[in-house]
């Protein structure tokens, strides 16, 4: 590694290094916060090599700009936090129906409404899971430092161009603008994924038909010859709208089945002490460092305590969890909400072992010492 | 003329359309396709871009790149085509719900930009898919399902306002008046920044039925008869415009284009490498 390639930066700002390392050569998006260095930054860097950044009059209008020119072929990304990220919801929806490559940054924050615009939240974790009207696959992954913000910011690219569906990165105010040292890899050693492309004048093109082999349909671009079709609308191979029941459900199963049938390649996850563990803690982003420190602590006291660190949230990474249940007297889960990722462990755990909640609201982050004090009160 | 047309640039597969009886979408649609014949675009590199709403499904019929998105963000995605790629001809096809109300931000955002797309509102004076609810450009007074004791809000003049937002084109045509029309659309094709042409439709299933405007024919008739040509009207007394309204080119001027201006700044990092 070369010492040039050591930097002290913000987890907004290894976004960006991140994106651009990806093949991000579009964003579009609005001022707010606590995520707007994502912008400032991309404005920034990306005529530098020749892509193009544009701030757009709305949230609305940012992340549907990033799926215009997807569909002309760079690859997109909008950035924006709670209030943004409810208005985007839409057109959320619209990318996962219609298989457009996006990825979309939530720098989550206090809310609802306008909240605490400055503090940390994760009270958006659901909201990423259900937030646009409709069934649809989901894809949500939340970094816990900055380093891990640029290596999930170019796996969220990967995953969206290999998927051709919107992808989530769930920073929280904590992660993103804390600043960390972080070493940029070498273009090199950076695996990139494109989309899938059709022939060059392949004259039977169907732009929603899965070839055997592949997972998804290949996307061709606007101004490439194919002159494809593209709506909101449920759609047949063609790409064009039907009012048919089999088709709506060949074309929802489809969408939900190219998620489902790959956890093993999107779901990732990190664990530490789980093997002998009696109390597991179960903490994501920002706050899975206090889960990490609170674990330390406990295990100083002798206290059996290991830490499960979800990387992807959604889809969630319920089998291994399932598996952790059955040998734990307990589960704590720990995020910076009034219970919301718990709901999915109680879920699937289906009362194979306690599950408790360390939650907080106040825009203020979960301490260590909270975490170690829920495992003395259920050890 | 217009079977070569329909042969040549629609997904003749794809027609008959879903529009009404005696809708003037029709008349529209084939106007903007003329244009982009007399022009002698690529079809490869023409991208048609819609909203929802009735106009809105224009794009499906139309043999280009085709995007029909969400309601009201048509010019949103279409700046997003646009800067990704300059090169692509970029027309969006809108009504006046979906580009006066839920989009009327992204309207005169897109204006004031002045980045080269072509917007051709049809404008039929409600909302027509969603049954005749009155819209931002239903006349004060009038009908609608939603204004069911007479409408009390004042209607957009849809030219005005991206004329006022700094599109560098606008202009006024109608289904009945289909020659003139057509060279609107050219001409706005043809200016490079935003142009906006409002071409006045006719809805005789619901706005027309409402309103008791009588026939199909009758609402054309009524077109033929309430538009003045914007030339012709600087040399006629006040009186003689009362209840009319204006067709032609309101505005057509140079001014420096969004894309352009934004190759600018990736030519200037070019430069220094």
């Amino acid at each position: 590694m070369k010492k040039s390639n050591v930097k002290l930066m913000q987890g907004n700002e290894a976004c960006v290094e991140g994106a651009i390392a990806a093949g991000m050569r579009f964003y579009a998006g609005y001022p707010i916060t606590p995520s707007t260095e994502i912008a400032e930054v991309s404005a920034q860097k990306l005529p530098r090599i020749g892509g193009k950044f544009i701030q757009m009059e709305d949230e609305i209008a940012g992340i549907a700009a990033a799926i215009g020119a997807s569909l002309a072929g760079l690859k997109s990304m909008t950035a924006t936090s709670g209030p943004g990220f409810s208005l985007k919801q839409e057109n959320i929806g619209y990318a996962a129906l219609a298989e457009i490559p996006i990825v979309i940054v939530d720098v989550q924050r206090g809310g609802p409404s306008t909240g605490l615009p400055t503090a940390p939240s994760q009270g958006d974790i659901m909201q990423a899971k259900w937030g646009t009207h409709g069934d649809h696959p989901v894809i949500a992954l939340s970094p816990s430092s900055v380093k891990e913000t640029f290596d999930l910011t170019i796996r969220c690219f990967n995953l969206a161009e290999k998927y051709r569906t919107p992808v989530f990165l769930m920073l929280d105010e904590v992660v993103g603008h804390m600043r960390e040292k972080i070493e940029i890899p070498d273009a090199s050693e950076i695996e990139v994924i494109d989309r899938l492309k059709p022939a060059p004048g392949d004259k039977n093109y169907l732009p929603y038909k899965v070839e055997e082999g592949q997972i998804v349909p290949p996307m061709a671009a606007y101004g490439d010859g194919f002159r494809f079709h593209v709506t909101g609308l449920m759609h047949d191979e063609s790409g064009f709208p039907s009012n048919s029941s089999e088709v709506a459900h060949h074309l929802m199963t489809r969408l939900m089945k190219k998620v489902e049938d790959h956890l093993d390649d999107i779901i990732t996850y990190e664990e530490n002490n789980i093997e002998d563990a009696e109390i597991v803690l179960l903490s994501y982003g920002g706050t899975a460092r206090s889960a990490k420190s609170a674990m330390k602590k406990a295990r100083e006291k002798g206290l059996k305590v290991g830490l499960f660190r979800p990387i992807t949230i959604w889809p969630f990474p319920e089998k291994r969890v399932k598996e952790i249940a059955k040998n734990v007297k307990a589960i704590i889960v720990a995020e910076m909400n009034y219970g919301q990722l718990v709901l999915e462990v109680e879920r699937v755990v289906k009362g194979a072992t306690e599950v408790y909640h360390v939650g907080k609201i106040n825009g203020e982050v979960i301490t260590p010492d909270e975490i170690l004090s829920k495992v003395e009160e259920v050890k | 003329m217009s079977s070569q047309l329909v042969k040549q640039y629609y997904r003749g597969n794809k027609l008959p359309h879903i529009w009404c009886p005696g809708c003037g979408h029709g008349i529209l649609m084939r106007a903007v396709t003329q244009a982009i014949h007399n022009l002698g675009l690529d079809k490869d590199k023409v991208c048609v871009v819609s909203g929802i709403g009735c106009s809105s499904r224009a794009p499906g019929y139309m043999d280009f790149n085709t995007l029909h998105t969400t309601h009201g963000r048509a010019l949103a995605f279409a700046t997003g085509v646009k800067m990704a790629r300059p090169e692509l001809e970029v027309i969006v096809v809108t009504g006046d719900g979906d580009a006066a109300a839920i989009g009327g931000n992204h309207l005169i955002h897109a204006a004031r930009r002045n980045i080269n797309i072509t917007t051709i509102v049809f404008n039929n004076n409600i909302y027509g898919m969603t049954g005749g609810q009155y819209s931002p450009t239903t006349p004060t007074g009038d009908l609608g399902t939603t204004a069911p004791y007479g409408n009390i809000d004042k209607s957009f003049d849809i030219a005005a306002l991206a004329a006022a937002a700094g599109a560098t084109y606008t202009a006024r045509g109608t289904a009945y008046h289909v020659q003139q029309l057509i060279k609107l659309v050219e001409n706005a094709i043809q200016n490079k920044g935003f142009s906006l042409v409002e071409a006045i439709s006719i809805c005789p299933t619901y706005y027309g039925r409402k309103n008791k405007k009588g026939s199909v024919v009758d609402m054309m008739h009524w077109l033929k008869d309430h538009a003045v040509d914007v030339k012709a009207a600087q040399k006629l007394p006040p009186e003689k415009l009362e209840g009319k309204f204006l067709i032609g080119e309101f505005k057509n001027v140079t001014e420096p284009e969004y894309t352009e201006e934004y190759q600018k700044i990736i030519d200037r990092f070019q430069k220094e490498r």
